[in-house]
């Protein structure tokens, strides 16, 4: 069977959940294989995606790869495509891996569908759009498919593969070489997962309040391992900081479980949230349209509720 | 310089969109459009650099005939002309296709800055800056939440996942800008009625030496098999607190094996 390309997305040299995600889906679609791009390639990142089924592991460990934007990963791409005679590759719906998606589209002259929350046979991608009101089934139709995933698709499931290493050297464009990263700088976000890739967010609006009272709805978040989003009410008051908004301006999530705090529920929240599994709202007004979506709603302060629930968290761990 | 802002007409994320039935691509003539909330952002950003560098903006579109509302909002806000990309040919295109065109009208156009929104609220990809980039041959400095030029180095700094990086290049380059880089201004009276009689020049698919062979919705590189309305939500359990709201909370999260 042909190849599946998967790009690893990884943080210091750890893989990232949403790529044996991926992985887990390539392997009913083809043969995974796995494309490591930059430095910080280590025997614990080969056994984890072997562990979920990459056959090959494609290493592309040059500085270079990681020291400019975006396009030095679509052609190292574009090189495996076309040496590989890949059949698809997939690559994480987060805003750089559909940058990569676009540009490597152009390179190798096939189309890409991005945001999609499932692939099946024939790659014909499950999209959801408007907001979660229309599913939309689509394909690409020239070129070697390219999709981009959303996180949380698809459940990991572990199946061992080979993992054979192959090293992979890439002479890169100037083109590729022109946005240079001068310097990569870290806000400190703790140990808390990343939003676009948790199983579950915990959500604050401008029920919260103020800045400080986010604290409460951290507390929830850390008491169930989850992200903190908010609402643009909440972060352009500056409650907390811009990177962290849920909705149409801001992040796309699709967690197993989401819990909106002191949020009204306004179309644009909804567009970056509508597709989680599991919807929980907390919200003192019992006409509040977050309630239409929740699974499961309490109508109430969230000053009161949501301290309570930490509590019982807590004690059930 | 020379600054080339892409605006998008995208339908009133209020309004309830639709597919049409049968090209299955989206239905602009039944909803109200309006200018693409992160191309505000754009103009604004093109807007402030030429206050401070000099030059010219011109904004550019490619839609369907009622795009000129957007093409006046950005004129309005301040924009100096416009290049209005309409032609049968370029309905349906998907993002290839309209990089494609939306590259060949720039390279028509000339400049020395290219700025998108970073995403549409419609069709959502976040790829065409980034497709631009690749067939322009420019840096891609995308993602921006801040932008600052001097001479010919452009430096800005890009949102990650774990903060910004910073990243330098030199012009001609292509810029998206994220929500927060800056307040766009409202429009004045003034601008509104200076507007009217600023230029906007139409261009075909010809006229931008754009083959008509890669461009529409049958030379498409991707294809939509077919839509539905998603299935509305079974409805919820909403309980009034009565002190006990976050216990009875936690009993859900349980019941589903959150906790
Ligand atoms: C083009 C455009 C793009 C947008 N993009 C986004 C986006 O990306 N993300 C986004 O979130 N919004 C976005 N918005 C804004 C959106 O329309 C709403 O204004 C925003 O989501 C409201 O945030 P909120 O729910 O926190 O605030 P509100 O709508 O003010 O709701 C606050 C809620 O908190 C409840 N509440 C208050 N106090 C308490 C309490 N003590 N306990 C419990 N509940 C309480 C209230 O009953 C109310 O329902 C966008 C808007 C536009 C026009
Ligand atoms: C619901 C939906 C889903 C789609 N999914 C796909 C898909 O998976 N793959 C695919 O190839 N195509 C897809 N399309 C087609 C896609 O809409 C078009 O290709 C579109 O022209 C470019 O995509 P975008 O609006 O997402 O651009 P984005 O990349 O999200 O927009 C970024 C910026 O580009 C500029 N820009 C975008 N379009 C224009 C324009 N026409 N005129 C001026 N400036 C513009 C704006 O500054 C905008 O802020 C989809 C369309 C719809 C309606």
């Amino acid at each position: 069977m042909s190849e599946i390309l998967v790009l690893v997305e990884q943080v210091d040299g750890e893989v990232k959940k949403v790529t044996l995600e991926l992985l887990t889906l390539a392997r009913g679609l083809g043969t995974p294989a796995a494309v490591w791009a930059g430095p910080g390639y280590t025997p614990d990142a080969k056994a984890k995606l072997a562990e979920y089924g990459a056959e090959k592991i494609y290493v592309a460990g040059s500085e270079e790869i990681t020291g400019y934007v975006v396009g030095p990963k679509a052609e190292l791409l574009a090189q495996l495509v076309a040496g590989k005679s890949a059949a698809a590759v997939l690559v994480a719906a987060t805003a750089e891996g559909k940058e990569v998606a676009g540009r490597l589209a152009v390179k190798i002259d096939s189309g890409v569908i991005t945001d999609a929350v499932g692939l099946g046979d024939g790659f014909v991608a499950e999209q959801s759009i408007f907001g979660g009101g229309v599913n939309v089934q689509s394909k690409v139709s020239r070129g070697t498919p390219i999709v981009a995933v959303r996180p949380n698709s698809t459940a990991p499931e572990a199946a061992a593969g080979a993992g054979a290493e192959e090293e992979v050297s890439v002479s890169l464009s100037d083109a590729a070489k022109s946005a240079r990263i001068v310097e990569r700088v870290k806000q400190e976000k703790g140990a808390r997962p990343e939003l676009t890739e948790a199983a579950i967010v915990v959500s604050g609006g401008r029920g919260v309040g103020s800045a400080e009272n986010f604290s409460v709805i951290e507390g929830l978040a850390d008491a169930l391992g989850a992200a903190v989003g908010a609402s643009r009410a909440a972060t352009d008051a500056g409650w907390y900081p811009h990177q962290f908004q849920v909705g149409q301006t801001g992040k796309t999530v699709s967690p197993q479980l989401y819990i909106a705090a002191g949020i009204s529920g306004a179309i644009q929240h909804r567009a970056g949230m509508q597709t989680a599994k599991t919807i929980v709202a907390i919200n003192k007004d019992p006409e509040a349209p977050i309630f239409e979506l929740a699974d499961y709603g309490i109508v109430g302060d969230l000053h009161q509720v949501v301290p309570q629930l930490t509590e019982e968290v807590d004690k059930r761990k | 310089m020379n600054i080339v802002v892409c605006v998008k007409q995208v339908p009133d994320t209020a309004t309830e969109r639709k597919l049409r039935s049968d090209d299955k691509t989206l239905d602009r003539d039944a909803v109200d459009g309006v200018v693409n909330e992160l191309d505000e952002y754009a103009v604004e950003e093109a807007l402030k650099l030429k206050e401070a560098h000099g030059g010219e903006v011109t904004v550019l579109t490619m839609g369907p005939g009622k795009a000129t509302e957007t093409i006046r909002k950005a004129l309005a806000m301040g924009a100096d002309k416009a290049v209005h990309l309409l032609d049968d040919a370029l309905h349906g295109s998907d993002a290839l296709g309209t990089s494609y065109a939306m590259a060949q009208a720039l390279k028509k156009i000339g400049f020395d800055l290219v700025i998108l929104g970073s995403e549409s609220t419609d069709a959502r990809t976040g790829v065409l800056p980034a497709m631009l980039a690749e067939r322009l041959g420019a840096p891609q400095l995308t993602l921006a939440n801040k932008v600052e030029i001097d001479g010919t180095s452009i430096k800005i700094q890009r949102i990650t996942d774990y903060g910004f990086d910073r990243v330098e290049a030199s012009l001609p380059a292509v810029v998206s800008v994220v929500e927060k880089i800056n307040e766009p201004r409202y429009p004045s009276f003034k601008g509104i009625m200076a507007a009217k009689k600023k230029p906007v020049e139409t261009l075909g698919v010809a006229d931008a030496e754009i083959d008509a062979g890669q461009v529409g919705l049958d030379s498409s590189w991707s294809q939509v098999v077919d839509f539905a309305q998603a299935p509305p939500r079974a409805a919820g359990t909403v309980v009034k607190d009565e002190g006990d709201g976050g216990a009875k909370v936690a009993e859900f999260l349980a019941s589903k094996k959150f906790i």
